[in-house]
């Protein structure tokens, strides 16, 4: 292993997928630095969520390799991959709605085979899931089900998390919330990615932004050299 | 509905004060059987269809084949009968759960659990079973004995000891499926399947391994109660059309993937089923418990206790 890839957590390279014979990516390729949050930025389509699914197994890929920390796992099947330690937050939560908190809490834990210690760090982090924990989860609001689906993936206590738009349809004080959440997992030393939509939620939390067109990734950019210059941001997505 | 023929009990028993009360509950009684053979059985096809979203057109087979090995079975091994019962009580739903399990792993599978072409694969099957069954075991209907013959002296009537040990023991078997269901991690897994199969994936379970586990479970379920069936009604290659119309019925009226819903339904269906067929005619107790799947359908499309959508 050569010295640079040591400080990659996760890398992608020339990854296509398809949905039945509709090909969504085109020889993706990232880097995710370890500790840091990369953001893929891009508009509706452009390939963001279909490339967190292909790492996650979940979406086959017909060529190109996802390695995690030297690691291969395009060959695995999909419920191998989070056990190799990535953490999979999807796109509208999808917590296992008729469950209990404490159960879907468990089901993370049973991921990796966790226990009580990492369920205690987990619900320190959030603790208004601890008042929680028998309640059905579909009956929780959107800010505290977006919490509890970080907290079911937080329960694997992952190298790397995906995170697909987490401040969804969230109000503004819970959006200051999960960014915080982001920002204290970095310093934790999780690497995340970061699927986002909102220009400024970008540029408060990611080290580097990934602009994703086209199943391509076209330009990845530090985050400072963007705050400078947001036209890159007016380029790819037309906003901002 | 259910009011129409109580009312016309209710006139009856004006009539005959002396008669109805022991006949009524011998009705009840054989009604409870149904319900008890009838709820294991269609809680298998719910949970079949409640985690892998299959309509398993087979699952009266696996019924046909569990009542068929008990014959077997029994008449293999020696001495009294209770022991060869005991053992096909064992032996019979573990084989009809391996063959479930070979026919998921070579034909479900393969058919990416697609919904429409399971139902014609599971129909397929159920040809197969059949002709398999009247080539090996042949046409005619078998008894088999019960393992035991204690009876239960009512005032009125003496009742089958039997009878009452299969409501006693499918009841302490739905109770244990309902404990594995909400106390396990393997009751866990499966309802994280259940309600989002994807999403489970991401969360390190097997999905495709659940699915083998599950359609075996559901098997082994109509078998358990085809033996407890099988001493008080024969072993017969097309017994298995009954069960599966029945365990439809009841899963529609209770809900799918609803335990307590299939319950409920089995219970209301053999009752029913029972009361009607002594007091009035089988074919009214069928009229009106297909009566009731159209009203359920109508009215409430996702079962009594079922969840409007996931």
């Amino acid at each position: 292993m050569t010295e640079a890839s040591t400080n990659e957590a996760l890398t992608i390279s020339g990854l296509d997928c398809f949905y039945g014979e509709v090909q969504v990516l085109y020889g993706l390729d990232l880097v995710l630095n370890k500790g840091e949050v990369l953001c893929l930025f891009g508009r509706n389509g452009a390939g963001k969520t279909t490339t967190l699914k292909a790492i996650m197994g979940l979406v086959p890929s017909r060529a190109g390799s996802v390695r995690l920390d030297g690691k291969e796992l395009t060959g695995l099947p999909a419920h191998e991959v989070p056990k190799a330690g990535v953490a999979y937050v999807p796109q509208g939560r999808r917590l296992f709605a008729e469950m209990t908190v404490a159960e879907n809490i468990e089901i993370g834990l049973m991921t990796r085979g966790k226990g009580k210690a990492v369920r205690e760090n987990v619900l320190d982090l959030f603790p208004l899931l601890r008042q929680r924990l028998r309640q059905r989860s579909g009956t929780l609001s959107g800010g505290e089900q977006q919490m509890l689906a970080m907290a079911r993936a937080l329960c694997l206590e992952p190298q790397v998390l995906l995170l697909d738009e987490p401040t969804e349809g969230l109000m503004p004080s819970m959006i200051a919330k999960i960014r915080e959440t982001v920002v204290k997992l970095r310093e934790l030393g999780v690497s995340t990615i970061l699927v986002e939509q909102r220009v400024d939620a970008v540029l408060s939390v990611a080290d580097r932004v990934c602009f994703i067109e086209n199943g391509r990734n076209r330009e990845t950019v530090d985050v400072e050299q963007l705050r400078a210059d947001p036209s890159a941001v007016r380029r790819y997505v037309g906003v901002g | 509905m259910a009011g129409r023929p109580e009312g016309g009990a209710s006139r009856i028993l004006l009539c005959l004060t002396m008669h109805f009360g022991p006949h009524l509950l011998l009705a009840a009684l054989e009604g409870l059987v149904t319900s008890a053979v009838l709820a294991l059985t269609a809680l298998g096809l719910s949970l079949v269809f409640g985690v892998m979203r299959v309509v398993n057109v087979a699952h009266g087979e696996f019924f046909m084949l569990g009542a068929v090995l008990t014959w077997a079975i029994s008449t293999a091994i020696p001495g009294h009968p209770t022991v060869g019962f005991l053992a096909a009580l064992v032996i019979a739903p573990l084989i009809v759960g391996a063959i479930a399990l070979v026919a998921e792993r070579l034909v479900l599978r393969r058919l990416n659990y697609n919904p429409e072409a399971t139902i014609v694969a599971t129909i397929g099957m159920l040809y197969i079973i059949q002709q398999l069954a009247l080539s090996f075991y042949g046409p005619e209907a078998r008894p088999v004995e019960p393992p035991f013959s204690y009876r239960i002296l009512l005032p009125w009537f003496g009742y089958s000891g039997y009878k009452l040990s299969i409501i006693a023991a499918s009841a302490l078997l739905l109770v244990l499926t309902w404990l594995v269901l909400t106390h396990t991690k393997i009751g866990l897994i499966m309802r994280a399947t259940q309600y989002d199969s994807e999403t489970a994936q991401a969360f390190g379970i097997p999905v495709d391994r659940v699915y083998a586990g599950v359609f075996s479970l559901g098997a082994m379920l109509a078998a358990v109660a085809a033996v407890l069936i099988v001493p008080i009604s024969q072993a017969h290659y097309l017994m298995g059309q009954d069960p599966l119309l029945l365990s439809f019925i009841v899963v529609i009226i209770g809900g799918l993937g609803s335990l307590r819903g299939t319950v409920v339904a089995a219970v209301l269906i053999g009752l029913s089923d029972g009361i009607i067929s002594v007091f009035f005619s089988p074919t009214l107790a069928k009229i009106i418990a297909t009566l009731l799947v159209a009203m359920v359908l109508v009215f409430r499309p996702q079962g009594l206790f079922g969840t409007a959508s996931r």
